[in-house]
């Protein structure tokens, strides 16, 4: 489903005299659908940035991020923007670590319009994204407001459920479970369970170790890169 | 350039004395899609808007549009004619200033039916009730359609411009800081208005703004511009979250968390 090659990223922070910080060299792994990979590694060492890489949000400085889309394989780090806009309408759902939503727009027609994205009617979109967030725990009454109110674990189930709505074939999960009770936790354990006997292959940062243990089949030590010169 | 675009223009230049506004700039532009150019005051955003909207002549290059059947337009060899009538039909512009844009000394209801009339409605009962439906949809109370816009607040006649500029149901909308000069509530419930049309109607939109939130709200794509140049490109959230331009950069951390 997912395959890296020699992938590698920088930052050049032009505001700071120019200073080249390395990230990412040379990381290369496969994750086969119904498989959950856990990127592991010390803080820092660039677990999030490569979980944006894969889903476009930063641009490789080199290397390839093959993706199955649509019956093909396409190589997301040299996609047009409107094909990574295709790309994550229909193949690659990611749940960020902070909910970051349009303001003034409710819960519930956040998570009915990823589904939407995806070609859901909006009449079947809206009842999922109901039954979606309900099963996460978020009440019908908290459905109808904006999420900005929220609290932390709250926007956390939003922001899931608005990745998980769209039954995407690979999935991207930051922290999935850093700001959950138990119980909700363990619900999001169930729905990446589902996720992988459907099919999906997923990358998740997890550093919650029992939660980890229960959903990845292995993990993949991002290493940590020395400081360029 | 792609055999589906909207709109597309290539190597586009134009001085203004020695000033050089636009410096070989390219633009593609989708169907149902919004493109955002950001750059602060200076950088040849507006000249480019203009550009595309066949408002000025550029020095150099070409700027194509694709009419609703299929044909390539070179808009800068297009009679003037023709002009006046893709933007009376087909295109809007939505501009900074609702009161430069508007007749001020004519109703609310008739700044929207204009554009009906422009196009050649004539049963002024129809012209009525759609500009009636239109004030509805811009959140403008039906009850005052006979008003005058200069009793309107800045809010409302931004949403009076934009009823008047898509009644006609263009698929073209250019926008020129349509949320500038608003406070910040009235420019809230701007966006979301813009935001929640653009949708429904699957418009296609080239917005200028200084403002990278407006973007980060409206557009999918976005091109940074700096004297006249397109210094980055891409994806809005790829752009705005990874910025790979020392200008990009300094526009990106020079906006404050609130």
């Amino acid at each position: 489903m997912l395959r890296v090659e020699h992938l590698a990223k920088d930052f050049t922070l032009h505001l700071q005299g120019g200073v080249r910080i390395g990230v990412l060299a040379d990381i290369g792994l496969t994750v086969a659908a119904g498989e959950c990979v856990a990127l592991t590694g010390p803080s820092g060492a660039g677990k999030s940035t490569l979980l944006r890489c894969l889903y476009g949000n930063y641009r490789a400085a080199a290397g390839r991020i093959l993706v199955r889309h649509d019956g093909a394989t396409v190589d997301l780090a040299a996609a047009s923007p409107r094909q990574v806009i295709a790309i994550r309408r229909q193949t690659l759902g990611y749940v960020s670590q902070f909910l970051r939503v349009v303001p003034r727009v409710p819960a519930g027609a956040i998570v009915a319009q990823a589904a939407m994205e995806t070609g859901m009617d909006a009449a079947r979109a809206a009842t999922e994204a109901a039954a979606l967030l309900a099963r996460l725990a978020i009440p019908p009454r908290l459905q109808a407001l904006p999420p900005a109110t929220f609290s932390g674990g709250e926007q956390q189930r939003v922001n899931l459920a608005r990745g998980f709505i769209g039954g995407h074939p690979i999935l991207l999960l930051d922290e999935p479970t850093a700001s959950l009770d138990a119980a909700n936790a363990a619900g999001v354990v169930a729905m990446v369970h589902e996720a992988k006997a459907r099919g999906v292959a997923i990358v998740c940062i997890c550093h919650d170790i029992a939660v980890r243990d229960a959903i990845a089949d292995r993990c993949f030590a991002v290493p940590a890169m020395q400081e360029a010169a | 350039m792609s055999d589906d675009t909207l709109l597309s223009a290539r190597d586009l230049s134009l001085s203004f004395g020695t000033l050089r506004a636009l410096d070989g700039v390219d633009v593609d532009l989708w169907p149902g899609e919004v493109l955002a150019i950001v750059g602060e005051s200076g950088s040849g955003k507006s000249t480019l808007l203009n550009v595309l909207a066949g408002r000025l002549t550029p020095d150099q290059g070409h700027v194509f549009y694709r009419d609703p059947d299929g044909h390539l337009a070179d808009l800068h060899a297009m009679s003037a004619p023709a002009l006046r009538a893709l933007h009376r039909s087909d295109w809007g512009f939505v501009q900074q200033d609702a009161r430069a844009a508007l007749r001020m000394g004519v109703s609310a209801g008739g700044n929207v039916g204009e554009r009906l009339m422009a196009k050649g409605a004539r049963h002024y009962g129809e012209i009525r009730a759609e500009a009636a439906r239109w004030l509805e949809m811009v959140e403008i109370d039906p009850g005052r359609i006979d008003d005058l816009p200069r009793i309107f607040s800045g809010g409302m006649l931004q949403r009076l411009q934009i009823a008047a500029t898509l009644v006609t149901h263009p698929r073209l909308v250019f926008m020129d800081e349509p949320t500038g000069g608003l406070d910040v509530s009235v420019q809230a419930r701007l966006l979301d208005l813009i935001r929640r049309l653009v949708g429904q109607l699957g418009l296609a939109v080239v917005l200028v703004t200084h403002d990278i939130a407006v973007a980060r709200l409206l557009a999918q794509r976005i091109m940074v511009m700096q004297r006249g140049r397109v210094v980055e490109a891409g994806l809005t959230d790829q752009v705005l979250d990874d910025p790979a331009h020392p200008y990009t950069q300094l526009l990106v951390s020079s906006v404050l968390q609130a």
